[in-house]
């Protein structure tokens, strides 16, 4: 008796369960990566979306004020001198006395302690500075900062514990309470936090200083990085000899983008602060760093881009007698720009981020002035977060959280221009 | 047909076949590599083109053996031969296409009427307008229709006025034969054309800058036969004022287009003769064993 012939479909069909098995099991190794991805960034943006919108309102309480020109201390409201040593403090006092119909030095105190008198002393500062003539001795209505302790305790109103609760006499939550009740204590949205600078005060600290100190950044990194970082791909990829030299380059050039961003930031200590005398804490000397930082970026991805270039189109244009510069200008550079872009604006993204290298140059200092110039003392906005943060004063973890989301925001617009830069551009062939 | 049929088996067949041929049909070894003496017609009373002592190599590998090869004013000289055998190489050789691999070097004389274009100092961007190039695969540049024809006159500065580019733009295309495809779509992607319409675009771009002479690199193996019989017609009507030289895989479309055909075969220029003599009763006998299909 032989052994019965095995037909090999029979042994395919054999193996195939346990190949559908392996096969379904290698895509749910996939997902449950995605997955896990997917999850955390959600967790992610919850956390900070939550902890962060607060942080764009704050609680504000109308009161009446009277300005009195004799309290304000201004005799002439052309004077803008005068202006601004006015003495706005006083009469936002008198109108806090007068909203809570106090009279003894106690309860004054208790009053005066509810509101932030300087940050709303600011407010009408800026607004005689736009029209002191109209304002001066009448009688407006003024939405004025209530002290940060109070905008904690009613904006964690209900919450186990009653946090900040505490902070306040039974007077005082009285007061807060009617104040509610008659609407004239709101919630609003908290301009300051966009047109201010930084302060000492979490009720008057904005972010707008650290906005235009990461928008002059990236404005000096974006003029030097771009042309030098496509400059030497060109050359790198068209003209340079293929020699050990520009070997040892090339090597050089990848490894830097390996290198940890605060050595960055001590190059440019040694080279910009030390050496040449720039000054100290300006985006100019910042924006050399992140210069030097995202050159690697650049030129690796550039050169990606240069190289895709199909060589066909290249022997087209060297067939019809052009010179070398003109096939780099007139076919290889418009082919590459999408990727090019893309890269940069990768780069520009990793600079915004970054503040490694930014402490080292000073840019991490206390900076209340909002910078007008590459050359202004400026902070940007990861060392803006970072030191909110680092602050006790539990108001400014909230402005921290709601300076990431504009940080976020602020990638989020940039990747997005690198996509549709891409698509733009893009050409087929 | 297997391509790994050595010389050494070849050249005994053919003799055996043509006993009165055995005397020309050299047996290329390895010892006499070297010195080989192409046979037929390799140089032309009226040439535009003279190369002389032509060898190419890649890093140490030799590519082309000693070729001397003539091209006359007006002809159409084909080279044919087998996968790798040297005849893309020699042609990019003639507008010096082999100077962007850096490890491809040439030596020899190529006269160009009289001047040597092999010469380090001669400059590659008038010649290249002298001597064009038309690719094997169609390659538009990615813009339109229009600008692909009018690149080469804009970058040579041949127009002065946007009328005259429209000129060369239009003669171009006439001469290209595809001027009534495209006419009311000239502003089009020249990249949005069928695969022949996208070579004769590549031939009327290369003729918009004037050359004297046209290479064209297997310039129908990416066409399918009707586009194929397009472009070889109109080979033969740009014989009347262009010298152009076609390296082919196709030994009809030599036969067809071409006065004279160049065999090639491992680097060494076997036999030149008129293409009718080539294709009926060849010199060598490579040559016989490669147009009757024995390899290649």
């Amino acid at each position: 008796m032989t052994k019965p012939e095995i037909k090999t479909i029979d042994k395919v069909n054999r193996t195939l369960g346990k190949r559908y098995r392996a096969e379904k099991r290698f895509r749910l190794y996939g997902m449950l990566s995605i997955g896990f991805g997917l999850l955390c960034v959600l967790f992610l943006f919850t956390n900070i979306i939550g902890k962060g919108l607060s942080g764009f309102t704050y609680h504000y309480l109308q009161i009446s004020v009277e300005m009195d020109a004799t309290t304000l201390e201004i005799s002439d409201t052309s004077d803008l001198n005068q202006i601004l040593a006015g003495n706005y403090s006083a009469v936002v006092k008198r109108g806090a006395y007068e909203y809570f119909d106090v009279s003894s030095r106690r309860d004054k105190s208790a009053a005066r302690k509810l509101l932030s008198v300087d940050g709303t002393g600011y407010l009408l500062q800026d607004r005689f500075k736009v029209d002191a003539k109209e304002i001066i001795n009448t009688k407006s209505m003024v939405w004025a900062l209530v002290d940060d302790k109070v905008d904690f305790y009613l904006k964690r109103l209900g919450e186990p514990g009653e946090p900040g609760k505490h902070e306040f006499s039974e007077k005082q939550l009285q007061w807060i309470h009617a104040a509610v009740e008659s609407g004239d204590l709101q919630k609003r949205f908290n301009w300051a936090f966009f047109n201010n600078g930084d302060s000492a005060h979490s009720e008057e600290a904005g972010i707008r200083g650290a906005v235009m100190g990461s928008f002059y950044l990236l404005l000096v990194t974006l003029a030097l990085s771009f042309p030098i970082g496509i400059a030497t791909a060109i050359y790198l990829e068209e003209y340079a000899p293929k020699n050990k030299w520009t070997d040892l380059i090339e090597v050089n050039i990848n490894n830097l983008a390996a290198v940890p961003s605060i050595i960055f930031g001590l190059l440019g200590l040694a080279i910009f602060l030390a050496f040449f005398g720039f000054p100290r804490s300006t985006p100019l000397v910042g924006g050399f760093v992140l210069t030097l930082m995202t050159l690697p970026t650049i030129i690796i991805s550039s050169r990606a881009s240069i190289k895709a270039v199909p060589p066909s189109i290249r022997e087209a244009a060297y067939g019809l007698g052009s010179s070398k510069m003109q096939v780099t200008l007139h076919h290889v550079l418009p082919l590459a720009m999408p990727g090019m872009l893309t890269g940069t604006i990768i780069g520009l993204a990793q600079a915004l981020g970054e503040s490694a290298p930014l402490l080292m140059i000073g840019m991490a200092a206390f900076i209340p002035e909002v910078p007008t110039g590459v050359s202004d003392p400026a902070t940007a906005l990861p060392m803006q977060i970072f030191q909110w943060f680092r602050n006790a004063d539990a108001g400014f973890s909230e402005k921290a959280s709601a300076a990431i989301l504009v940080l976020l925001m602020f990638l989020i617009v940039m990747n997005t221009l690198a996509v549709w830069a891409r698509r733009r551009l893009e050409r087929r062939w | 047909m297997n391509n790994s049929v050595t010389t050494e088996s070849i050249a005994p067949l053919a003799s055996e076949k043509t006993p009165e041929k055995a005397k020309t049909s050299n047996v290329i070894t390895e010892e006499n590599s070297d010195a080989y003496t192409t046979v037929g017609q390799a140089f032309s009373e009226n040439a535009k083109m003279s190369m002389r002592n032509v060898n190419v190599f890649y890093d140490e590998k030799q590519a082309i053996y000693d070729v001397n090869l003539d091209i006359g004013t007006n002809e159409v000289v084909a080279m044919i031969g087998p996968s790798g055998c040297g005849k893309s190489t020699f042609l990019r050789c003639l507008n010096r296409m082999n100077d962007t691999i850096d490890t491809c070097k040439v030596t020899g004389k190529f006269l160009l009427e009289d001047q040597d274009i092999n010469d380090r100092k001669m400059d590659v961007v008038p010649l290249r307008a002298r001597v064009g190039m038309v690719f094997q695969k169609p390659n538009p540049f990615p813009k339109s229709i229009y600008d692909n024809v009018a690149y080469g006159a804009r970058i040579h500065g041949l127009a002065d006025r946007k009328s005259d580019l429209d000129d060369i733009v239009e003669t171009s295309l006439q001469k290209a034969g595809l001027w009534n495809e495209v006419k009311d779509r000239l502003q089009q992607p020249g990249t949005s054309l069928s695969g022949g319409q996208q070579q004769r675009l590549c031939i009327a771009r290369t003729i918009a800058v004037s050359p004297e002479v046209i290479l064209m690199d297997e310039p129908c193996s990416a066409l399918d036969p009707i586009a194929t019989a397009r472009i070889e017609e109109l080979i033969d009507e740009l014989s009347q004022n262009y010298t152009i030289a076609i390296v082919t895989h196709s030994m009809q479309q030599a036969a067809r287009v071409s006065h004279r055909t160049a065999y090639f075969h491992l680097g060494k220029l076997i036999e030149v003769n008129e293409t009718e003599k080539v294709f009926t009763n060849p010199d060598h006998g490579l040559t016989e064993a490669y147009i009757t299909g024995r390899f290649g």
